[in-house]
Order: C-alpha cells, then sequence, then structure tokens
C-alpha cells in the first residue's frame, strides 16, 4: 500500500499543506454535511464507539475493588508478564528485521521489487489461525522438526517460543512499510554527502537515517507494539492456553468468559483497551509529526 | 590490530577498506533473507508440503466435507457482506472526514482506527456483551426478535468491526488528492450535487473503494478473536472457516486443518493478487 502513501512527509517546522481547504459551510442551506456528520457518527457509534466504551462502563461498574482483585490471582499476573515478554522480544527483532528490509528495498533497484513487497505484507493477508497452524506443522510433534525438537528435549509448540514465533510473524511487516515511503522521500543526498566525507556506514546510519526517519520508525513500533501485544488467534494456535504458563493477557480474557468468570475477563479486557487508548494517541501524536494523514 | 608496516599514513584508507568490505556483503539483504526465508517462507512450504502429500481424491474431499463448504459460505457472505457495508459508510466517514469541519472531528478521526489497536479478543467480549440480548444494542433488536450475538449477524457486526479502517484509511488519501475544482466546474456547468458525486467524484474514488473493501473482507474472511468469541460456533449454523481450522487442531486431525488450511492461504493469494491489481488501476487516477 506503500503507493497510496503519496502524502509529503515533512519534518518539524514545516507547516503542514494539505491541498483542499475542509469547507466551512459554504452554503448555509443544504443541509446535507449536518446529515452525513450525523450518519458517520451513528454508524461508528453502533460499531466502535458503543462497544468500546462498554469496555470501560463494565469494567468499573463496581469501581476498581474487583479489578484490583483480579490483578491478584497469579494467572492474570503470569498473563500480563508473559504479553510483555513477548512483545520486548518480538519488537527488537522485528525492528532489526524491518529496517534491513527497508533499506535493502528503498537503497536498491532490482527486478522483483515489488514481488519482495507483496511477500513482506504477506502476514497481513493470511488468516492468524492458519500462520498459528503453520508453526504447528513445522515444530510440532507431527511437524518437520517435530522429531528432532522430542529427541532434543526442545518444546516449541504449546510453549513460549511458538507463541514467541507466531507474535513475530504476525507483526512482522509494520516497520518496514512505514519506513519504506520515508526513505524514498529522503532521497540519498545527505548519505552520499557524509560518504564523500568519509564517514562509515554505521556512522551513516545513526548520524543520518536515524533521525530522519525517526518518527515513521517510532509509528511502525507503536503499530508492531500493538498487534504484537494483543494478537489472539495465531498466538491461540500454539499456545495450547495453558494457564499459568502459556496464557497471554489477549486469552486470558477469552478464557476467563469462557469460564464465565465476566468481572474477571473485564478486567483483562480494561488493560488491553488502555494500551489501544495509548496507542492511538501516540498514533495521533505521530501522525502529525510526519504529517501523514493515514496508516 | 595489525597495520602493514609500509602502508602511507592516509587516515582515509581505514574506513574505506571498511566500507569496501561492507559494499560486498550487503548485511541488509543477508538479514532481510534469512529473517523472511525461515519465519515466513519456511512455514508456508512446510504447509503446503503437508497438503500435498495428500492425495487429490482425499484432499478434495476433505475440502469439500458439508462442514467445510457451509462454513465457507458463512465465511465468505458474512465478510463480503460486511465489506460491502463498510464500502458504503467507510466511504461516508472518510469523506465527512476530509470535507467538512465539525466540532470532535480529530476525534473521530483517531477513533477509525481503534480497530487496529484494539485486540480482537477484546473487540469480540465486547460485541458479544453489547449485542446480547441484555446489552445495550442487543436488547433493542431483542424485542423485535433479532438474535445478533451468538448467531450470524454476530459474526457480521464482528467483521465490520475490523474491517472498517480499510475502508476509511483507503478512500481517505484519494479523497485528499481529488481537485475541488473539477466539482466546482461541474457545480458552475449546472450539475445538480448528486450528479456532480455520481459523476464526477464517484469515478475516480472507485478503485480506491474496491480497494478497501478487498482489503477488508481479505481481514474478514481470515479474522478468528472477535468472531470466535460472539459466534456460537455450531456448524452450519455461524461456524466459520477459521474456528473450524482450530476445531480440527483441537481433535489432532492435523490432515483436516492443513487442507483447509491450504484453501485460506490460496484464498488470501487470490485476494491479494485482487488487491495489487485494484492499486495498479488506482494509481491511474493518482
Amino acid at each position: 500500500m506503500a503507493n497510496l502513501n503519496s502524502s509529503l512527509n515533512n519534518f518539524e517546522g514545516d507547516r503542514p499543506q494539505n491541498s483542499p481547504e475542509p469547507i466551512k459551510s459554504t452554503d448555509k442551506k443544504s443541509l446535507a454535511p449536518a446529515i452525513l456528520i450525523a450518519i458517520a457518527f451513528l454508524y461508528l457509534g453502533l460499531v466502535l464507539l458503543l462497544p468500546a466504551a462498554n469496555v470501560f462502563v463494565t469494567a468499573f461498574s463496581k469501581g476498581f475493588a474487583p479489578i484490583l482483585e483480579a490483578i491478584k490471582q497469579p494467572d492474570f499476573q503470569n498473563a500480563i508478564k508473559l504479553t510483555f515478554t513477548l512483545a520486548i522480544i518480538a519488537l527488537p527483532l522485528n525492528t532489526i528485521f524491518g529496517l534491513s528490509a527497508a533499506w535493502a528495498i528503498a537503497r536498491n533497484k532490482f527486478p522483483g521489487k515489488s514481488l519482495l513487497l507483496s511477500i513482506i505484507d504477506l502476514p497481513f493477508s493470511i488468516s492468524p489461525v492458519v500462520a498459528g497452524l503453520m508453526i504447528v506443522l513445522l515444530y510440532g510433534r507431527v511437524g518437520w522438526f517435530g522429531s528432532w525438537l522430542e529427541t532434543n528435549d526442545i518444546k516449541i509448540v504449546f510453549a513460549f517460543p511458538g507463541m514467541l514465533l507466531a507474535t513475530i510473524f504476525v507483526s512482522m511487516p509494520f516497520i518496514a512499510r512505514e519506513v519504506i515511503p520515508v526513505l524514498d522521500e529522503m532521497g540519498t543526498d545527505q548519505e552520499e554527502a557524509a560518504r564523500t566525507l568519509g564517514a562509515s556506514d554505521w556512522q551513516i546510519f545513526w548520524k543520518i537515517v536515524i533521525p530522519n526517519i525517526r518518527w515513521g520508525l517510532l509509528y511502525g513500533l507503536v503499530l508492531t507494539n500493538a498487534r504484537a501485544m494483543g494478537e489472539f488467534g495465531a498466538v491461540s494456535v500454539v499456545s495450547g492456553n495453558i494457564a499459568n504458563k502459556t496464557q497471554s493477557l489477549p486469552l486470558f480474557v477469552e478464557e476467563s468468559y469462557k469460564q464465565y468468570e465476566t468481572e474477571v475477563a473485564y478486567s483483562a479486557a480494561v488493560l488491553l483497551a488502555l494500551l489501544a487508548v495509548v496507542t492511538l494517541i501516540l498514533k495521533e501524536i505521530l501522525e502529525r509529526k510526519t504529517n501523514k494523514k493515514q496508516s | 590490530m595489525t597495520t602493514p608496516p609500509f602502508t602511507p599514513e592516509k587516515p582515509r584508507s581505514q574506513p574505506n577498506a571498511f566500507l569496501k568490505i561492507f559494499s560486498k556483503i550487503p548485511w541488509t539483504w543477508v538479514i532481510t533473507f534469512v529473517y523472511l526465508a525461515f519465519l515466513l517462507i519456511l512455514p508456508i512450504i512446510a504447509m503446503l508440503v503437508k497438503a500435498s502429500s495428500e492425495p487429490f481424491e482425499s484432499f478434495w474431499k476433505t475440502a469439500t466435507t458439508p462442514e467445510a463448504l457451509s462454513s465457507y459460505e458463512i465465511t465468505f457472505v458474512t465478510a463480503a457482506a460486511a465489506a460491502a457495508v463498510n464500502g458504503v459508510f467507510g466511504t461516508l466517514i472518510a469523506w465527512v472526514i476530509v470535507r467538512y469541519d465539525f466540532f470532535g472531528k480529530r476525534f473521530l478521526e483517531a477513533v477509525v482506527d481503534l480497530p487496529f489497536a484494539l485486540p480482537t479478543s477484546v473487540a469480540g467480549l465486547t460485541l458479544a456483551t453489547v449485542y446480547s440480548e441484555q446489552g445495550w444494542i442487543g436488547s433493542l433488536f431483542a424485542s423485535s426478535g433479532f438474535k445478533i450475538a451468538f448467531t450470524r449477524l454476530g459474526v457480521w457486526i464482528a467483521m465490520m468491526f475490523i474491517s472498517l479502517p480499510f475502508i476509511v484509511r483507503t478512500v481517505q488519501p484519494v479523497l485528499t488528492e481529488l481537485e475541488k475544482e473539477v466539482e466546482e466546474a461541474a457545480w458552475s456547468l449546472g450539475a445538480s450535487k448528486f450528479q456532480t458525486f455520481i459523476q464526477v467524484i464517484l469515478p475516480p474514488l472507485t478503485p480506491a473503494i474496491l480497494t478497501g473493501v478487498a482489503l477488508g473482507f481479505s481481514r474478514a474472511v481470515g479474522e478468528y478473536g472477535s468472531t470466535v468469541i460472539i459466534a456460537s460456533n455450531t456448524p452450519f449454523k455461524d461456524l466459520i472457516t477459521p474456528v473450524l481450522i482450530f476445531q480440527s487442531l483441537e481433535r489432532y486431525d492435523y490432515v483436516g486443518a492443513t487442507v483447509i488450511g491450504v484453501v485460506m492461504l490460496g484464498i488470501s493469494f487470490v485476494s491479494l493478487l485482487a488487491i495489487n491489481l485494484l492499486q495498479a488501476w488506482s494509481k491511474r487516477y493518482g
């Protein structure tokens, strides 16, 4: 979708230059804008806003006490720990990959470039359940590496490594996708100048590339983190959902709900909803920094 | 640190040698390909090989059991219905964001991305509550006999939830680029607002809307988290294909899961191709 991202990437100092100015009700007679705005709010209300508000209302319906009570459960605490651990490991790995891939794609011309871009985007089109299934077929008992792993007593499926692989899989494309357009926009002038002056690749990377792409990179990191912490489908397939061991927070929400522990489910859900709110706020800030209006 | 004794005193020679080595081994390529090969390509190949070890006849039989066929129908028809509805409302929301100034606009704009940020199990949980018979919205419909949560309608709602931002975010930049002069010209030539919309605005917007709908559809087809929670997961009623794969795995029916997984993967590839073609088409207007 990089080609849709034709918006300008102005960095600090420059004022946004959006082409069409929004109309401030040019014709007062027409009711159309008011009606369309009302429909937009109504539809978003039914599909997004009321469900989102419900998470907070239900979670806090009896105050903070039930939430604090729920958080004391060891299963809950382990789920939080596991979710953070997954993100802490998946994020740097996907960052290294995303930056390398973005650099390789944006700074080289080669046949099959758009094919490579499509391949990087694949995890977005593959159903999370199918992604999880693939990991099971590779590392599970019946999988390619299954017998080797078993004789060496390494557990991947129904254990933490499998969940990590699933998390990395689903959140893989975000950073490359956000950084490629910024690198394209930035051009190679500064890098070439630095190179002529004798800077090493490493110096160029830290002193020129990183400062230029920092907001795009951060944007990609925010999206990667949201997906890594929130992934349910793929992780659910490979986890085995063992409480206290392989249950991340999103899995804990579903399990508690299935066990009719609605209060506990909502206590966990509200934490994840807060994460979503923080993600949206950061996204807004970063969109303003990069002057882009789309994801 | 072994510097050859007869190197002339050139401080630049060191970084240059450094650069030469690096230009010979582009490590960014190494990382990119190793990462993709192990984490993405290898799993896909493993699944395809596993499926191809199955003789075609039994593959076909497993892929077309009545349960599987009904799950395809439920998944694709419901996802198409959700994407189509969002095609209309998503375009409307994009229009409102781009063209009007109003109180709460920034809030509206930020909220559109909520489905990207909210974990799907939380979405499923809250949608199941809100659209249940006792819920805020479900209770309004329950009196007229409509059950939403734990039926196919619930799956439809969940699919609308997760696919909405794809349409808005695809249409919005194209709409921003549209030149207002053309519309004004149409007005000044006496076209009505409706005519202007149908004949001037809609044609260049169509590829973007279709791309957004295709992206939303493809996301809705693969969705598991929110749909599994809001559905009752009863075969022939509201059991979608991703849930069927999951249930097959729970029964240790690896062959069944793999075969249906390959069908899903094939559909992902086809929709990816369609999306790329649509984007190439929309580029002509970009």
